[in-house]
Parts: structure tokens; sequence; C-alpha cells
């Protein structure tokens, strides 16, 4: 290998994307569009749910029991007289829940059966789910007020009520029964934006690792460009060096922007050391751009490449990697498929270093593993590149 | 020439095997091959499509392994160290990989890296080679906006900057002009001599065979003969004739006749006015041409290395029966100036922002005539090209096809016109079948009529065997076909062929012409572009286009007249472009001078 | 009369070769149709907010029969699966931090006297923030159970029942409401990009000059260019539907016709914003790019793993122009709720507004770019 003649294609190649926007693209414009997007877009927090509140009792004591959702960030209520009305808006999509207090509450409620009919919208879990246990929350305070026998009117409101999470706000303490006291670590403050953006940061760099430099070499092998570079004193391991050193820089400029943005615009903590963050990082460009290399040495085709990169890397990092779905929770067969994805592993490292710290055997662990799978895809793609044409 | 006693290139028993695209068997590309390339030789591979040429070149760039024999150069076995091998020659295929988005500064840049040249060397060499070439002025233009002509030549400076002991070119000069490919061959054959670099090249131009030192012929992977250019040429010794047509009969049609008649005649060209051919026996008064033109008087000539070479192949080829497919009427008489105009255009202009691709351009075509549109590359006659066929507008000046005019009527105009593409445009992945039912139905053929025409075409431009293989694998002269009979489906009374025989070996070239001939014969107009200027012998009329302006427009004869008489056509054409070059300002006087039809004599 | 069956031949001609030119390869037709299975059933299985497993700690430091019998309903469930049992307090970082547990339960000491001495008492449970929309399930599920132990132990209903009730779905299951999303997003990545790619393949190939000179009219060649993504998008998202309902059991409730309709108004949309692409795009590998920076927003703002609802206002303003947002709401309400055409006809619009603007913006650049 020639240091010169490395000099030459990687100077080469830095011209070639300088003068292609597309690579730009791919380069940055990407990575900051997905941070806008993410960051401020997707969120599992849920808020301001529009609910129909049909008080079939109208009495005191009925509107006290719904009186929670007024202040409660959580709820947006729609006050309605009828059921009819409120399978309207539900229909309408503008009601997400129908809360229904009906006639006879307050007689009941006197015998100490008081019943509410909660009907949640079932096409969107995520918001059911929230409605069910913020509901019961509610109600649930009102009642330990009510037992109590204060604060009839005005029930304090569930937010507020625990610094921690919300979603498993403190039960009522009744005497003599288990309650629960739950905190929750390394997200202080219960917010999927702190989950996403280190999942955001796998995703700009599975872009620019697999999908632009599987791009630019196909382009290589489709336009004729290697046929006349072959029959020079260059080697095909500066060819593939040639490749990954620049495309190395571009991930690690996406990769910057978005760490920058993650401390300073969503202030997502950084409590491991920014140093194993940046090393796993170094680690999984490696791989990323090893597999985009063997994908189009192989296919030699753009469209092909484009597609089977695609298929291999991003989609699998948006929903095998543990971004949005919790590895722990599904089914074998599919916990396996997604621990034979680097991604996975550079997922879980940044998630920790973070939000949990130096934990040194995840550490260990999953760089091991990224420093196996960066020889073995970067050693697959040197493998490939031949300066053969059959 | 400096031969020395040890050859710098032996390639012994070569064999090269692949599996066919399509149905897998082994096709044979190379069998026992033997080539040898001393110090300072200039050597040719010729050969139809599909040769082999290709394939050796690669084998000895070391891009494919051999399945049989040695190939070995300046003493390295290329199979054991193909390594070494690409540190020492320089390779220039087919399609050189110029970085198009680079300029010409930066891919020499690239290349002088990459074989380290020291600075001191390499500012030397970069001069040299961009005087050259003649790229000097434009070191900073990106490579991907040349000229197809100056795109070679900077893939040449590029190959040649590390100063190897041997180049490989493949086929350097398809599309590329004649003046272009003169200044070329002024390169190699100074390289030759001067710097005793071995050359070997591939080419379907026979007057660059005969420039070479040595030529081997190859055919279907084998090697048919070997040896100077002019041992060759022997070969045809007292075999060539030339006969003047009887007045007012084109040449093309005695030669379509002359072609015709296998028995006796070997092969047939139109040349300087008359027509040469290659007579099987000494005695040539058996023609069977007499039946038409009795009053013929053919003199015997001297032999060229394309007629050798169309012997040699005939030899070994099986009998071509295509011809008989297109029947013509060698007496019907040519298009005259009382025929209806099918294409008018009217001082037509056409700029690309400030560039001015077609400056003032008129001429109109009769139907039935063959109109040649010659000129170098970048001489606006692709421009004028795509405006005729309605795919670009003109950005003055009026354009008339078959009666519509473009502005108004291009739907109409189109149905009407068959057009080949200047590279081979079908899809590539579609079988033959599918692409013809593709453009029958794109024509408006009723699904009948459709079915009809197509085993009609097929049957008249032999693909029946090929329809079902995909039209991307076709050989290339086949390819062409396939281009025609796309273009003639719907029987347009008037065809475009945008340089349909670049990259076409002479026999397929042959094939072309003798259906362009019936075609014209039966009153298609025809349009077309060309880089070899013998074909120009072919046409009714032939329009010279450099820079955008008019230069001549008129008769080949008259053409060739106004150029002092040159003995061939390509010699003609170079005289007339430099004299314009030359001296500009009366000769563009003269094309507003000259009248939109008739001679250039002025 | 045979002016029209004539044209319709023509176009029928072209989309057959547009069709053939897409599937003859192999290779390309494996890429077509792989991706969208696998992917089906991987996303079917992945996607889901549902906790069947929920992987945690115990730290009892009560011993007694009350901390057996709460460990006892909470394991019972099948859904907490232990994986480590702890024996100090000091344990339970290592456990939370080898994110092996969602969650650690620790049991106090004094558990069993503060139930039988009639005050509360605490169970206290340490979730994994790092993921907090599970933690937070996770931390539920506990709840209700301790709750639904207190009633046990107390022996008296509370005063007030929530009757809860689910529309649509009832055991609230995330897969429902997923696999009917897939069925417009699976077809949507591959639609958009082969109706960016076909004209800009003509250019590379150099074969749109010969079809450009064919008396095929520009909206000819244009009808021509959509139809074939719509029809492989079509196939698409039949696979992924008979994966739904096959594979995974879960019935359309709504009718197929109207899904289909809505199916193809959203292809429909997406071609027109791919040919639009093809048509500024000089390149095979720009089309490529610029689709794919158009794809990443439809798909993050369609409401497909995150609600809409949780955006900023200017966000879900923005969500508007994304013919994917009504094509996921539209296909998830005809597939659970059973919505008909009376109450999908509204999301229509958006989509045919998308679609009736890319598509003549398409013809025209190509006019434009032709001259």
């Amino acid at each position: 290998m020639s240091f010169r003649r490395l000099r030459a294609l990687i100077y080469k190649e830095c011209l070639q994307l300088t003068r292609d926007p597309s690579s730009f693209f791919i380069g940055l414009v990407i990575p900051a569009l997905l941070i806008f997007l993410i960051g401020f877009g997707m969120s599992m927090d849920v808020t301001h749910i529009p609910t129909a509140v049909v008080l079939e009792d109208s009495s005191p004591t009925a509107r006290s029991v719904v009186s929670f959702m007024n202040e409660s960030p959580y709820f947006s209520p729609r006050y309605v007289t009828s059921m009819q009305e409120a399978k309207e808006l539900m229909d309408e999509r503008r009601a997400e829940a129908i809360l229904r207090i009906p006639g006879d509450f307050s007689a009941r409620l006197s015998e100490g059966r008081g019943k509410v009919q909660l009907i949640t919208y079932g096409v969107d879990t995520t918001i059911a789910n929230a409605t069910t246990t913020y509901v019961q929350n509610g109600i649930a305070r009102w009642q330990q007020s009510y037992l109590s026998g204060t604060a009839i009117n005005g029930a304090p409101a569930i937010a507020g009520a625990s610094s921690s999470a919300t979603l498993s706000a403190t039960p009522p303490i009744v005497p003599g029964s288990v309650t629960v006291d739950s905190r929750q670590w390394f997200n202080d403050a219960n917010t999927s934006t702190w989950m996403f953006i280190p999942g955001l940061i796998v995703i700009v760099m599975t872009l620019v690792g697999v999908f632009l430099t599987a791009l630019v070499m196909a382009r290589e092998w489709e336009r004729g460009t290697l046929e006349s570079l072959f029959v020079t004193p260059m080697h095909a391991s500066e060819i593939v060096f040639a490749k990954i050193i620049p495309y190395f820089g571009v991930a690690m400029i996406g990769f910057f922007i978005c760490l920058l943005s993650a401390r300073y615009v969503y202030e997502v903590p950084i409590e491991g050391s920014i140093f194993l963050i940046l090393f796993a990082s170094v680690e999984y460009v490696l791989v990323a751009i090893g597999m985009g290399l063997t994908i189009s040495s192989v296919l030699k085709n753009q469209f092909l490449s484009c597609q089977l990169a695609l298929l291999v890397s991003l989609l699998p990092t948006i929903m095998l990697s543990g971004f949005i779905f919790d590895l722990r929770s599904v089914p074998t067969a599919v916990n396996v498929i997604s621990h034979l994805m680097p991604a996975t592993y550079y997922m879980d490292l940044l998630k920790s270093l973070f939000l949990a710290g130096n934990n040194p055997v995840i550490i260990y662990k999953n760089c091991a593993i990224l420093a196996g799978y960066a020889s073995l895809f970067i050693g697959l793609s040197l493998l490939v590149t031949r300066k053969r044409l059959d | 020439m400096s031969v020395s006693e040890m050859p710098l290139v032996t390639v012994q028993e070569l064999h090269k095997c692949f599996p066919h695209p399509v149905t897998g068997d082994t096709v044979v590309a190379l069998e026992a091959l033997n080539i040898t390339v001393a110090p300072g030789e200039l050597v040719a591979l010729i050969g139809p499509d599909g040769a082999g040429k290709t394939t050796c070149m690669r084998i000895l760039c070391g891009l494919l392994r051999a399945d049989g024999g040695h190939a070995v150069i300046d003493g390295i076995d290329v199979s054991a160290d193909p390594q070494a091998v690409q540190n020492r020659v320089g390779y220039m295929p087919q399609k050189f990989g110029l970085y198009e988005d680079l300029s010409v500064q930066e891919n020499l840049n690239l290349y002088a890296d990459l074989h380290a040249l020291p600075d001191d060397v390499r500012e030397q060499r970069f001069q040299r080679l961009l005087a050259m070439t003649g790229l000097d002025p434009f070191t900073d233009r990106p490579a991907g906006k040349l000229s197809g002509g100056m795109k070679q030549k900077l893939g040449l400076a590029c190959t040649l900057l590390s100063a190897p002991k041997l180049i490989i070119l493949d086929e350097p000069t398809v599309g590329v002009d004649p003046l272009s490919r003169r200044e070329l061959w002024d390169i190699l054959q100074q390289l030759a001599h001067d710097d005793n670099l071995s050359i070997l090249v591939s080419t379907a131009y026979m007057d660059e065979a005969s420039l070479c030192h040595k030529v081997y012929i190859l055919h279907e992977g084998k090697l048919l003969a070997q040896g100077s250019p002019e041992a060759i040429t022997k070969k045809a010794d007292g075999a060539c004739y030339l006969v003047t047509p009887p007045p007012h009969v084109p040449a093309r049609l005695l030669q379509a006749a002359l072609i015709d008649d296998a028995p006796h005649v070997i092969d047939a060209v139109p040349q300087g006015g008359a027509v040469r051919f290659i007579s099987r026996t000494s005695d040539v008064s058996q023609l069977a041409v007499y039946a038409h033109f009795p009053d013929l008087v053919p003199q015997a000539t001297p032999p060229t290395l394309e007629d050798a070479f169309m012997m040699i192949l005939k030899e070994h080829s099986q009998p071509q029966a295509e011809a008989s497919h297109f029947v013509i009427d060698y007496t019907s008489t040519a298009s005259s100036e009382d025929a209806p105009v099918d294409v008018e255009v009217k001082d037509v202009m056409r700029k690309f922002g400030d560039f001015i691709a077609v400056n003032h351009v008129s001429f109109s075509v009769h139907r039935g005539e063959i109109f040649g549109l010659l000129g170098p590359n970048g001489a606006g006659k692709s421009t004028t090209f795509r405006m005729l066929c309605g795919l670009l507008p003109a950005s003055s000046g009026a354009l008339s096809v078959l009666g519509y005019d473009l502005r108004r009527a291009r739907a109409k105009a189109r149905a009407g016109l068959g057009y080949v593409a200047q590279k081979f445009s079908l899809y590539g992945t579609l079988t033959v079948e599918e692409n013809l039912e593709f453009f029958a139905g794109a024509y408006g053929l009723s699904p009948h009529a459709a079915k009809e025409r197509i085993e009609e075409i097929l049957h008249q431009f032999d693909l029946d065997t090929h329809r079902y293989e995909p039209a991307g694998e076709l050989p290339g002269g086949y390819k062409q076909r396939l281009s025609m009979a796309a273009a003639l489906l719907h029987k347009p009374g008037l065809l475009f062929l945008d340089e349909p025989t670049s990259g076409i070996d002479p026999l397929a070239r042959r094939i072309f012409w003798r259906q362009i001939t019936a075609l014209a014969a039966a009153g298609t107009t025809v349009i077309i572009t060309t880089h070899f200027m013998e074909e120009a012998e072919y046409c009714d009329r032939i329009l010279i286009q450099d820079r955008g302006c008019m230069v001549a427009l008129g008769t080949p004869a008259e053409i060739r007249r106004r150029a002092g008489n040159p003995p061939s056509m390509n010699e003609a054409f170079i005289n007339i472009v430099e004299q314009k070059r030359n001296n500009p300002v009366t000769t563009a006087a003269n094309n507003r001078a000259t009248p939109p039809k008739g001679g250039s004599s002025s | 009369m045979t002016s029209l069956s004539t044209t319709f031949y023509k176009l029928l001609c072209v989309i057959r070769k547009e069709l053939l030119v897409t599937l003859k390869d192999p290779k390309i037709r494996f890429i077509l149709l792989l991706p969208v299975i696998v992917q089906g059933m991987l996303f079917g299985y992945t996607a889901s907010f549902n906790l069947d497993r929920v992987p945690y700690a115990l730290l009892d430091q009560s011993h007694s029969s009350y901390s057996a019998d709460f460990i006892a309903r909470l394991e019972g469930s099948g859904i907490f699966q232990r994986v480590f049992t702890l024996s100090s307090t000091a344990q339970i970082a290592p456990a939370i931090d080898s994110g092996d547990v969602i969650a650690v339960v620790t049991v106090n000491q004094d558990f069993a006297n503060q139930i039988t001495a009639g005050t509360a008492a605490p169970v206290q449970v340490i979730t994994d923030g790092r993921n907090p929309t599970t933690s937070g399930i996770a931390a539920g599920y506990i709840s209700s159970i301790a709750s639904a132990y207190s009633t046990e132990l107390r022996g008296t209903p509370p005063a007030i029942e929530v009757v809860n009730r689910t529309w649509y779905n009832p055991n609230l299951i995330t897969r429902w409401m997923f696999l009917p999303s897939l069925i417009p997003m699976l077809a949507l990545t591959q639609v958009m990009m082969l109706a960016g790619l076909s004209v800009a393949r003509e250019r590379e190939q150099g074969t749109f000059d010969q079809l450009l000179v064919t008396p095929l009219q520009p909206y000819e060649i244009l009808i021509a260019k959509a139809i074939p993504p719509m029809i492989i998008g079509t196939i698409q998202a039949t696979l992924v539907l008979l994966l739904t309902i096959f594979w995974f059991g879960i019935t359309p409730v709504g009718s197929i016709g109207t899904l289909y309709l809505t199916i193809f108004i959203f292809l429909l949309s997406s071609v027109g914003v791919g040919l639009s692409v093809s048509a500024i795009s000089d390149s095979m590998q720009q089309v490529m790019v610029y689709c794919f920076v158009i794809l990443l927003p439809m798909l993050l703002l369609s409401g497909l793993s995150t609600p809409i609802q949780n955006m900023p206002e200017v966000l879900q303003y923005a969500t508007y122009i994304n013919p994917m947002r009504f094509a996921v709401e539209s296909v998830r309400r005809i597939y659970l709720e059973g919505a008909g055409l009376n109450l999908i006809a509204i999301n229509y619009i958006p989509m045919l507004i998308v679609a009736s603007i890319t598509l003549p913006l398409a013809a025209t650049l190509f006019r434009k770019k032709l001259s």
C-alpha cells in the first residue's frame, strides 16, 4: 500500500463529494432533517388527549369526579350531553376517548358501588393505553380524597404529584394495602426524546455509512471508471481504503451534528464518557462502510445496491435495534435476528453511555462485538473488491 | 522501426470461454491465440464483433483469467503476477473511465499520483502530453464537458503518463471524427517511432490498421491471418476492380447489384463515384450485373487492406443471405429534384445559453433521397438531428417534416418518421420480440397488423432465430439490425439514422447499407450521420457542418471536386473543414449565398 | 370509437413494456418481493408496545407469606419473568445497569408488619428509563397487580369502579394498529423509487429519445409511467394484507373495496411525487437520494410509530400535506373500525390534492427539461 496513491485517490473522492449535490444531501441535509423531525416530531409522551365527557349525572359529585381533567395537561376534555354526541366526536376523530358518568352514579356511589365508563379508541394503542392509565389514576386520586372525607371539590390534579414516572403515579394510600413506590432511573425528564436521540445517531451513521458508500461504489462499477484505474500500480485494497476514509469523515460530521444538538438543543444528559461514545461511533462507522462497500462490490448496480442497503441496514436499524421497540419484549426468534444486526449493539452502547453512564460490562461486550463486525465487514469488502472483471 | 530479437509481448495458445448469458452454454471467446508484439511495434487487432479482441486485451492486462495458454509481457507471466504487469502497461478500455466531474488537470493528477511520478518529471510530461493532444487550453474543463474526440485524447494522455513500455488500446476511435482520428494516429505513430513504445490497438477502421506494422485478423476467437498490412493486402492482388456506373445511376444501386451477385462477387463498395468490387474469379465477364447494366467496363485496381480483410472473412464465414430479403429494382432512378420535398429546414438556429449550436442552417431533402449530415464532433449534427425529430425546438427558423410544421404538429410528423439513435437505445433486458411488440404498439399499429408486421420484419432482418434473446445480449451487428427493424415497423416515409454504423465491423456495415439502398429505391427518404466518410459515397447529397455552421452542401462528386479531388472522401472532408477553419469569413459568406438545394460549387 | 381503442391499445403496449423492463431481472423481482414479506413478518412481531414479557429482578427482604403471595400474583400473570433474585440493595444498580431487566421490585423488611398493622405497605419499583415507554407500562402493570392484591386483602371493592372498554381493539394489541399501517407503508418506498427511476433509467440508458420520437403524447407516456409502479405497489400491499389476515390472524372489519380504493388513491399520490422527483433529477443516484429525503419525513410524520397528536402544532400542520398520514389513518380505520366511505372520504381530499399537483407538475417539468 502506498501512501501517495492512497492520498491521490482520497483527494479524488473528496473532489467528487464536493461536486455532487446528492452526496452533500446524505451527509448533511438528511442528518439535520432527522434531528429536527425525530427530536421535535417523534414523541411517545401523550398529552392533550381530546376526551368527550358525557355527564349523564349532573350532580356536583359527578362533576367533581371528572374535574381532574380540567387542569391536567394530559387531557383536553369536551363536555357533551349524550353518548350519541360523544360517538360522533369519536367517529370524526375529534375525540380519542369517552368518559361516561352514568345517571345513577351519585346514587350508587353513596352505596359504595360507583361506576364510571371509559371508552378508548383502540386504533391507536399508544394513546389508548395512556388514556386508561391517566383516567384510572385521576379517579383513584379522587376516590382517595372522597374516602378520607376531604376535598370533595377540586381533587388534586395528577400532574406534579409525582416527580418521576407519570404513567405510574402513586395510587391512593388506603390503610392496609400494598402500594407501589415507583422510580425510574436514567430518564429524569421522563421524555421519549432522550430515548430517540441516541437512536437518531445510529440512523444517521447507518445512512451515511451503508447507503452513501454503497451508492458511490456501485456508481464506479456501473460507469466503468474502475477498469482503467485497475491497470495502474494501484492495489485493490487502496481503492477500498480510499472509499472508507472520506466517507468516514462525512459520517463523523453527521455524528458531531447529532451529538451537539443532542447536548445543546435537546439537553440529553451525557452520563458516560464522551471518549467512549466517540470510540463506539468510530467502530460502528467502520462496520457500516464495510457493509456498504461489500454490498456494492458484489452487486455492481446502483438500484440493487441501494435497495439491499436499505433492506439490511436502515429498516432493521429503525425497527429491530431497540430504537422504538424494546427488544426485551419481542419473540425469541426476532430477538435472535435483531442480535445479528450490528446496529443493535451500537444502540445499546449509546443509550447506556448517554443515559446510564460507564457500565464496564456493557461497554466491553458491545465494543468487542462491534470491533468483530468491523473487521468482518472491512475484511469482506477487501475480499470482494478484486482487480478483476470476471 | 526497430524490432529487437526479444518480443515484448508473447501470447501462446490462449484459450478463454464464457457461459452464454441466456442459455448458459459455453461460448468460446478465444481459441489457441498466438500473438507477439516487439518493442516499438504498432500492432492492430481487427475482426468483426465477437471476435475476441476485448477479451484478449483484458487477459493481457490481468483483468480476466485465461482458461489456458500463456501471456507473457516484458518477461512476466500475466496470470502469475498481474500487478507487476499492471505496473508496466498502459490500458485504455473501450470506454475510458474518466471521472466526468473532475477537470482535465485533476484526471491527469490522479493518474500521475497513482503511477508515483516524481514532481520534476510530471510537469514535463503534462506539458508534453497536453501539447501533443491539444488539450492545453482546456485543463480546467470538467472531463464530462469534452467532446468525444477530446475525451479519447485525454484517456490516451492518462494512459501514457507513466511512460509505459506497452500500451493497449481498445477501439480508441469509435465515435471520433476523422480530424481527431488523424490526430490520434499521428500521436500513436510518433510514440512508436520516437519513444520505441509498443502499441497493441483494436479498430474497426481498415485505414487505421494499414498504418500499423503488423495486423492480426480475428474471427470468433480464432486467428485467421497475420502479417504486415502489405503482406495481407497482397492476398487480394488481381481480384479488385473499379467500375463506373452508367450516367444517372447512383453508385449505390450498382454496388447493390454487384454485392447481391454472391457467386461471383466477394465484396463491393462505392468509391469516388465508381464502385470497387472484389471478384471471385479472374474472369469478370460472367458477372450477373451485366443483365441490368450491359455496358459496364470493369477495370483492375490495386487492392487495399480492407479488400483483403473482406476476402479473408468471407472465406471463413457462412454465406450471408440477408440482402435477398430486400429486393431492389436496380434500374430504379435516383430521386430527382422534382420529387416532393420531405424535409425543409429554413434558416434554423439553436442556442444553448450563449452557445450557438446550430447557426442559420438551411437545406431540403427530397423524397427517396439519401441525405448525409457530416461534421467533426461538436459540429451541431446531433442538435440538427434532434430538432428534425422534434426532440428539441429550434430557437429560430422554420422546420417542416413530411409537410408538418414541427412547431405545431409534432406528434403527426413523428407518426411518419423512424429514428435510430446514436447508441443502442432499445430496452436491453427485453427480448427482440418484446421490443418490436412495444414499438409496434407505440406507433399505433393494431394488434393484428402488429403481429403480421413483426413476423415480416423479423424475417427481413434475419432476426427470427434471435427473437427470444434479450436485445442487450445480441452481438453489435444484430443490435443495429434490431434498431433498424424497430424504426421501420410502421413503414415510415422518412428515416433518421444517427451514426448507425459507429463501432460496427465492415461486414455488418455492408449489410446495413444494402438495406438502406433498398429502402431508398422503394421511396423512403433517409437522413443519416456518420463518421465513416467513405459511407458518404452512398448518399445522394451531403451537408458538412462545422462549429454550428454549414460548410458545404452538394453531391459527393461536387464535394470531392471542391476539396481538390483527393483520393478518398476522408481527405476531402478534412480538406474542406480545415479550409473553412483557416478562412472563416469567406466560407461563412458562402453559406448565406448557398441556395437551400443544389450544388456548392460557388 | 376506433381511435379510443387504438389509444387504449397503445397505452397497454407501453405499460406492458414498463412492467417487463422492471420485472425482467430476477434480482429486481426478488428485491421487490422479499423485503415486503420479510419486513411484514419482522415488523409484525417486533412492532409492539405490548409487554408480553417483562424481565425483572426481585429483592425480597420480607420473606413473609404476604410477600410470597404478592410475588406469586406478580409472576402468576406470566408476564413478569424473574431474571435475577437479589440479596442486597447493593445489587440493584448493577442489575438495572446491565440492561437485562426492565424493573427491579423490592419488598421491604417490614412489608408483612405494615399490612397486618393496616398501614400502607410500599413495594419499591425501580425501572430502566432508557426506554421510558416500556418502563412506564411495566410500572403500571405492577401498580394494578398491587391494587388488586390490596382489594383482595381488604375484602371490599373500591368505591368507584372504572369500567374500561376499548373500541375496535379490545385487548389494545399494538400489532393490530401496526400491521394495517404497513399495508401502505411497505408499498410506498419502492413505488416512489420505481416511479422516480423509470424516467432516469431511460435517460441514463439512452432509450428516452427513442420513446419520445414515437407519436406517443407526453401525457400518454406519463400515464404509462405511472401505472406500472401502482400495479407493483398494489401487489405489495396485497401481500402484506394476506400476511396480516392469514399469518397474524387479524381480519379486516371494513370493506376490502374501500381498502383498495384508499390504497389506489394513496399510490396515485406517491407515484406523482416519484415522477416529480425524476423530472428534477439528472441521474439515478440523484433520484434515489431525493426520494429518500422525501421518504423520511413522510414516514416519520405519518403517525405510524408515534401519534401525530404528540407532535408540536407546527409539525401537525405539516402532516396535512403528507399523503402517508392520511393513508395510515384511513387504512387503520377501515381495517379495525370498519369505517365506511362516509367517514374516510374526507381523507382522500389531501391525497388527491397532492396527486393533482404532482402529476401535472411532473408533466410540465418533463416538457421543460426536453427543451
